[in-house]
């Protein structure tokens, strides 16, 4: 790593810089959503970085202005220096969902990128035989994107991004829908390709959820927070390559990160939060029946109640994603809390665990309504009605205030299965009315 | 792993020594290259008004009237797809055109096609005097306006569909605009184009059949082709000429399916979307026999040279600029003034034809014409749920029996395909040697060419319904009504409305030439809109034929609106199996 010290002399405004990056989305109200809150971010030369966040914290929207594609609201990015309008040659970014033309084969889609630069065909082959034949694909080139598993259609995707000899490489959540072993073969890699220098690139950012492929990627993680997306933490990751999964700094690392990501701001440690969440708090969006199963989990053995979350994870065969959000929700209603990288179950979680079906149905009513502002507003107004039914129209309405469509009607519907659940209203779905009447 | 058939356009093997194939598929296309060739050669004789053509009803001839035929079939379907891409292009790209092409586009799709034929057929003339050229392009038009529509809605929503990632990657990549439209937005939108294409010249056929024989200000011009081949037999009675005008249409139909439909259908599988590799349709013969054919390699290398040419002369243009804050604050100013002039328009349009009606027809006659259109509207419905009545059971009896409805779909789509105006003497005859009413017995004759949409598309959705389900509701004893009613109606609706709405659609077009027929001498009446617009055509009133097709018009769009589209809503919302 000490040669890239010498050979970055920009560092000062590094490969890749975002100055006070905003980003609005528009909703029904004027403002609009502000989903990217005044980003100031380096990446230098030969520098691995790794953004992590929740779903939603704009992390892919964020990477998205950095490549050109999107248009900040405010505040600008630069490439070397020069101010970044619309994709620039020079940076290339690899796709979470692939975005192979299923048309072309292999070869066609690798030479996709040279064929627009008008790079003359004898050239074109040859780079492409030979990004092709770097990432591990010779032998495919003929074949089509359908023919492909999705490990070989991402590695199209890394050979189509590296033919274009990149100074900086995006990858945005690259391995997420590849399954565990393809994911990690893939980055080991990528690493390798990164370590011995075999590519040109002198800088990545990588955007992910996962955070052991952060830690096993980066030289420093950026953890995004929520609503609007900010940057909560950067930390370094001093250590050597390649890297070991099973090093205990790696272990407490990856422990840290998942603290960090896991806690809802203000809601750390015992303390009840600062500052309460409003009607259009984005609640994440737990499922009823992995809740009720995460519980019962963390009541019996071996966890007795405290468990490690990256354990936890593993263990349950739950994504990081989908442990965030149910441990999100879990101390949003006060069933548990999170600390030191250990979720422990509180008093309330463990009645809930182990009480029957009908009062765990009171319990979950109990704390839905003290803790979820909108699920109290609807049952409030559902009771003042004299009908006791109200349109969802109004409700979809109050919440297009603070989000977007979209958002709103994810977050209408998330509370309404929670509601239904604790029988705190009925909903019907076919009318889009809500009432006290239980069928 | 997948066999591939793809004709090669972006890999091709680098030998191109001919294969036994081309012996075959040489003289196969050259053949019918110079065939088209002598019959565009017949399109432009000399001919003035009053000229009679004779139609000979010799069997012998029909090879050659069937030729004329095709070729404007070939003439029309090109000219839709230039029409198509041009026009959905631009709809696509711009905000400000797509506000005004769409909503025309929609009301284009709902005038009756025989319309266009009576209105644009003296502006032909006027173009070409002298020459049969502008009788030919009229009818030309007319099979195009069957077609067009409906392949420029599929390609604008397909434009539209093009997946967010894929575009994003060409940004990235660079890709001209010109090259992402060759390379991406046309690629993805050829699955649904073929399809569509293949829809529409089956609905073409009809239309063929019913404009080459046109008549001008009470003059028939019969242009020589298969329909006016049947023109000419009904009014000599010669139900044997109608028998084989209808055996030369199927040859006709199964050379257009076998040698054009079937391998497109087949090549484009490889442009569709989909993760996994579909269900693979088997190679077509023609398919086949092209790719062995080594110069047809040779013609895929020509347009993947052309494409790299084209890409090529893009990138010494200069790129688009990009909206900027400033530019977009100036660009709304232009929305609000486009929108202005659009509706400044519409409102003039309005007012000139209020002004026009009132000149030349006076409201009374309105009124009539809008009583004529409720009583085809009540012929639409009645027929459409007797077709129901009749083919749903059917359809899903067949449905049932997936080897069945494998070997029965292709003869469907061929009976879609095969215009029912060719049975009409047959069905007409019928009517006069029986002295049937002809106010009800002609009805039938509207939906004998449409029927077959509800058939095809309840059997598609039998088929689509999950094992499973027929499963648990055997397990369960869900037998009879109830079966009927909670499994079956329920699981199929969605394709049965898809089914009904194109059925409903080519009813309405048809009420114009099946609400008079002829048989020698006699005419058979039905009260209703298509036959007002019939007759006024005859007679050549111009105010007339436009007030006839705009009530038309009228009704099918509302009756769209009020039933067909929320119906479609509400199969899509609640009854989707996913």
């Amino acid at each position: 790593m000490a040669a890239e010290t010498t050979l970055a002399a920009d560092v000062g405004t590094g490969l890749v810089a975002a100055n006070h990056v905003c980003k609005t989305y528009a909703t029904g109200e004027s403002p609009g959503r502000l989903v990217l809150d005044h980003i100031d971010f380096t990446l230098k030369e030969g520098e691995i970085v790794a953004i992590l966040g929740k779903s939603g914290s704009g992390k892919s929207t964020f990477l998205r202005v950095l490549a050109g594609l999107t248009e900040p609201s405010d505040g600008f990015a630069t490439y070397r220096g020069r101010r970044i309008d619309d994709p620039v040659t020079g940076i290339a970014m690899v796709f979470q969902s692939f975005a192979l033309f299923p048309w072309l084969t292999v070869l066609g889609n690798v030479e996709l990128g040279l064929e627009a630069q008008g790079v003359p065909l004898d050239e074109r082959h040859r780079r492409a035989i030979a990004a092709i034949d770097l990432i591990g694909l010779d032998g495919f080139e003929s074949a089509y994107p359908k023919e492909l598993s999705g490990g070989m259609r991402q590695r199209v995707g890394f050979a189509r991004a590296l033919v274009v000899n990149p100074d900086v490489l995006l990858l945005d959540e690259p391995f997420s829908q590849l399954d565990v072993l393809t994911a990690e073969t893939l980055r080991g890699d990528v690493e390798d390709l990164w370590r011995d220098r075999r590519i040109p690139t002198k800088g990545i950012i990588l955007v992910s959820h996962n955070i052991e492929d952060a830690v096993f990627l980066a030289d420093r993680i950026i953890v995004f927070g929520s609503d609007p997306g900010c940057i909560r933490a950067d930390i370094p990751v001093p250590l050597p390559r390649p890297r070991d999964q099973a090093n205990p700094i790696f272990r407490s690392l990856v422990d840290q990160v998942y603290t960090l990501l896991t806690t809802v701001p203000g809601v750390e440690g015992a303390k009840r939060r600062a500052e309460p969440i409003g009607v259009g708090y984005r609640v994440p969006d737990a499922s009823i029946q992995q809740l009720i199963g995460l519980l019962e989990a963390l009541s019996q053995p071996p966890y007795e109640g405290r468990a490690d979350l990256p354990k936890l994870a593993e263990s349950e065969h739950l994504s990081t994603d989908d442990l965030m959000v149910l441990v999100e929700t879990l101390q949003l209603l006060g069933l548990a809390q999170v600390g030191g990288g250990d979720i422990e179950i509180l008093p309330a979680g463990q009645a809930f665990a182990a009480a029957d079906l009908h009062n765990r149905k009171q319990i979950f009513a109990d704390h839905l309504r003290r803790a979820v502002p909108l699920a109290a507003h609807i049952r409030r107004v559902l009771d003042e009605r004299p009908g006791h039914s109200a349109p969802e129209g109004r409700f979809l309405a109050e919440l297009e205030d603070y989000l977007s469509e979209n958002e709103a009607r994810q977050v209408f519907e998330t509370v309404i299965n929670w509601g239904r659940y604790a029988e705190l209203f009925a909903y019907d779905i076919d009318s889009g009315v809500l009432s006290l009447e239980n069928p | 792993m997948a066999q591939r058939w793809g004709l090669p356009i972006v890999a091709w093997p680098s030998r191109l020594r001919p294969s036994v194939w081309d012996g075959i598929a040489l003289p196969l296309v050259f053949g019918g290259l110079i065939l088209l060739a002598w019959a565009s050669t017949q399109m432009s004789q000399p001919f003035h008004l009053g000229q009679q053509l004779s139609i000979s009803l010799d069997p012998s001839y029909l090879p050659a009237y069937a030729l004329r035929t095709v070729m404007r079939m070939a003439l029309a379907l090109a000219a839709s797809l230039a029409f198509s891409i041009v026009y959905a292009a631009t709809a696509a790209k711009s905000k400000r055109a797509e506000k005004l092409l769409i909503p025309i586009l929609d009301v284009l799709q709902s005038v009756p096609i025989l319309g266009f034929l009576s209105i644009t057929v003296t502006g032909f003339i006027w173009l070409f005097p002298g020459s049969l050229l502008g009788y030919e392009c009229a009818a030309i038009f007319a099979i195009f306006t069957s077609q067009a529509w409906n392949m420029t809605f599929s390609l604008y929503q397909s434009f539209l569909g093009v997946p967010h990632d894929l575009r994003e990657a060409a940004r990235m990549y660079h890709l001209s605009p010109w090259h992402s439209f060759w390379q991406l937005e046309m690629p993805f939108a050829l699955p649904q184009l073929v399809w569509n294409m293949m829809m529409s010249v089956s609905g073409g056929w009809f239309f063929v059949v019913a404009s080459e024989a046109i008549s001008v200000n009470g003059t028939n011009v019969l242009l020589p082709g298969i329909g006016s081949y049947i023109a000419v037999a009904i009014d000599r009675r010669d139900l044997h000429a109608v028998g084989y005008a209808i055996f030369a249409m199927l040859v006709l139909i199964l050379i257009y399916d076998q040698l054009l439909f079937r391998p497109l259908l087949a090549w484009v599988q490889r442009f569709k979307v989909e993760a996994i590799v579909g269900e693979e349709i088997e190679a077509p013969w023609f398919l086949v026999m092209l790719q062995r054919a080594r110069v047809f390699r040779g013609l895929a290398r020509l347009f993947a040279l052309m494409a790299r040419i084209s890409s090529r002369v893009s990138q010494t243009l200069p790129a688009l600029p990009r909206a900027t804050r400033r530019r977009r604050r100036l660009g709304r100013v232009f929305d609000i003034a486009w929108a202005v002039v659009l509706l400044a328009g519409a409102t003039a349009a309005l007012v000139d034809i209020a002004h026009f009606v009132r000149a030349e027809v006076g409201w009374a006659e309105v009124g009539h014409v809008f009583v004529l259109g409720a009583i085809t509207l009540l012929r639409v419905i009645v027929l459409i749920a007797l077709a129901a009545l009749v083919w749903v059971p059917i359809g899903v009896w067949i449905g049932l029996r997936p080897r069945l409805a494998r070997r029965i779909q292709p003869v469907i789509q061929f009976l879609a395909a095969f215009p029912a105006n060719l049975f009409f003497p047959i069905v007409v005859s019928l009517i006069v040697v029986y002295r049937l009413t002809p106010e009800i017995w002609l009805s039938p004759l509207m939906i004998l060419g449409t029927q077959w949409y509800i058939l095809f598309n309840v059997i598609a959705g039998t088929l689509a319904l999950p094992t499973d389900y027929l499963l648990v509701a055997s397990n369960l004893g869900v037998r009879r009504w109830l079966w009927w009613r909670r499994l079956i109606l329920p699981g199929i609706f969605p394709a049965f409305v898809t089914g009904a709405v194109t059925a409903s659609g080519g009813s309405w077009n048809a009420s114009i030439v099946s609400e008079i027929a002829r048989w020698g001498g006699t005419t058979l009446r039905a009260t209703g809109i298509g036959a007002y617009i019939a007759t006024e055509t005859e007679a050549g009133d111009f105010p007339r034929i436009a007030l006839g097709i705009t009530v038309l018009c009228i009704y099918v769009l509302v009756f769209n609106r009020l039933v067909w589209r929320r119906l479609y809503h509400l199969a899509e919302e609640r009854l989707r199996l996913d």
